[in-house]
């Protein structure tokens, strides 16, 4: 008896103290984000894809393809072609191709990379219509990117690609970046793969 | 022969007027008292509720009902046409009948009988049938299973209601509604809730009567006829468009009832708390003060089990329910 009034009179305090609670809570001011109007701030070591670097006074690319990235890379999603210019002692990145859809975001390629030339992006709203999409043409995005800030790099020729192993891939498959890169049209939604649909 | 034309033409026009005023009123609050859900729930979720559809997304409501208007209304293979047809007007007649002698003020009451509190009670199981026959005829093992619960848990429950209502007709000594709010007149000290002289128990009754409201409308935290995790949506899970959409309207529409007997009971009606400007106004926010407090609860206690809610009842409100009864009746015939 003196238990079961015990009881109903503990419950009943637990129930007002949950009241109280939520009650406080309704006065509170919402915590919401209201995504597409506002966003919250991205955290510097937000890990988005890869991208590449621009070297800031020159405006081209920090990259010499030295594919070490593309070794490092765990899924194969990395396909890397540079060309030696006329009177460079380097070379530098001419194809630069990132396929999104088999990337695991490792970051591998980025530790790999002795020069800081790539890069995690800041991009993450990545919504697309086709698979296509994602087999990103980063090459092609720096230059685009480079002509809005209006650093626009002579292009670079498309010289011969200097074969640096049997890996390395056909140049016939990719158009010529000089090419591509002055469109706007994002240059990263041309298929590379032959059997994509 | 005044009489006689006050009789067949006068009074069946105020209450046609009356059915029509009642039955606008709760078609509006219950679109309106989903939209006061959706916002409160958000604000006890420190969410900001529905915003897109019109300002603070008042026109959302309005919108619900549109796309619940323009769906078919399927009756599957195999149900029980007629009842599983039936059902959703039944289900809204007690709570239109009830809203019609509640006395939202001194002159503003639909039928002013002096029998509207037994009216109220008599008819407020039909209620609980309609849920039942939407179940039954639907032939759907998740609508069965909630028209049990229904039943089970609206006979648990329709006892300390009655015995609550039983304690206010000996403390007030009328079944008319207008009677009793007119006996609470001169400030909140005076409500039936601080009855203190009769009733020393009259909160307890009072919350009761509130419990015993929130299992009846089954409301969360005893929403165990259309526990959405478990029974998809329990006895409608069948109903489509408006089907569904009445069943809806008559839970916000028996909200609405109940708190206003509540109100009226305890809470002195249209009076007001501190003597002067009596009238709808404080009606209004009384009983708007109760249906908060039911989202309150809503949004703040999980769903009961089934044991636990015929426990509360059968343990505890039965036995404090004639307590209380006992209790007052002794004080009245002593004092």
């Amino acid at each position: 008896m003196k238990n079961a009034f015990k009881e109903i009179v503990v419950g009943f305090n637990s129930l007002v103290t949950g009241m109280r609670i939520t009650l406080g809570q309704f006065f509170k001011p919402a915590v919401t984000v209201q995504y597409p109007y506002e966003t919250l701030p991205i955290p510097p070591r937000f890990r988005g894809h890869i991208e590449l670097v621009r070297d800031p006074e020159t405006g081209k690319p920090k990259c010499f393809a030295c594919k070490l990235c593309e070794r490092a890379c765990p899924s194969d999603c990395i396909l890397v072609d540079g060309a030696k210019l006329d009177g460079a002692k380097k070379k530098s990145v001419t194809v630069y191709k990132l396929d999104f859809t088999k990337c695991s975001l490792c970051g591998s390629c980025v530790e790999a990379c002795r020069d800081g030339a790539i890069r995690f992006s800041r991009d993450y709203n990545l919504a697309g219509l086709s698979k296509e999409e994602f087999i990103m043409d980063l090459f092609a995005k720096l230059q685009a990117e480079a002509q809005a800030a209006g650093v626009t790099p002579e292009a670079p020729a498309p010289a011969e690609p200097v074969k640096t192993g049997p890996a390395a891939p056909a140049p016939t498959q990719t158009p010529p970046p000089a090419a591509a890169a002055p469109k706007s049209e994002p240059p990263q939604r041309e298929p590379v793969k032959a059997d994509a649909p | 022969m005044k009489n006689l034309l006050h009789m067949l033409l006068a009074e069946p026009f105020r209450l046609v007027l009356a059915l029509l005023v009642i039955m606008s009123f709760v078609g509006l609050n219950a679109a309106y008292l989903v939209w006061v859900e959706r916002k409160g729930a958000g604000r006890f979720q420190r969410r900001p509720g529905p915003t897109e559809v019109g300002y603070a997304g008042l026109i959302q409501p309005i919108v619900d009902a549109i796309k619940l208007l323009s769906k078919q209304l399927i009756v599957p293979d195999g149900v029980d046409a007629t009842l599983f047809r039936a059902a959703p007007l039944v289900v809204m007649v007690p709570s239109l009948i009830g809203l019609a002698v509640i006395p939202y003020s001194d002159k503003l009451v639909g039928r002013d009988i002096n029998v509207g509190l037994l009216l109220i009670f008599a008819l407020g199981s039909i209620n609980v049938m309609a849920i039942m026959l939407g179940g039954w005829s639907s032939r759907n093992k998740y609508a069965i299973i909630s028209a049990a619960r229904v039943v089970s848990q609206n006979v648990a429950y329709e006892i300390p209601t009655l015995l609550v209502v039983i304690t206010m007709i000996m403390v007030t000594g009328s079944m008319d509604l207008n009677e009793i709010v007119r006996q609470q007149a001169g400030g909140f000290w005076r409500w039936n809730l601080f009855r203190w002289d009769v009733n020393p128990l009259a909160p307890v009754t009072f919350l009761i009567l509130y419990v015993c409201m929130l299992a009846e409308t089954n409301r969360s935290p005893f929403d165990m006829a259309e526990a959405e995790s478990e029974l998809v949506a329990g006895a409608y899970t069948e109903y489509s468009g408006m089907g569904f959409g009445v069943f809806f309207m008559a839970e916000y529409a028996n909200i609405l009832l109940g708190c206003s007997v509540a109100t009226v009971l305890f809470l002195g009606g249209w009076q007001s708390p501190v003597g002067i400007w009596s009238g709808l106004f404080w009606f209004l926010a009384k009983m708007y003060f109760l249906i908060f407090s039911v989202i309150w609860i809503r949004w703040t206690f999980p769903r009961t089990q089934f044991y636990g809610l015929l426990n509360l009842s059968w343990k505890i409100l039965i036995p404090v329910s004639l307590f209380t009864l006992i209790l007052s009746s002794a004080m009245l015939k002593i004092f």
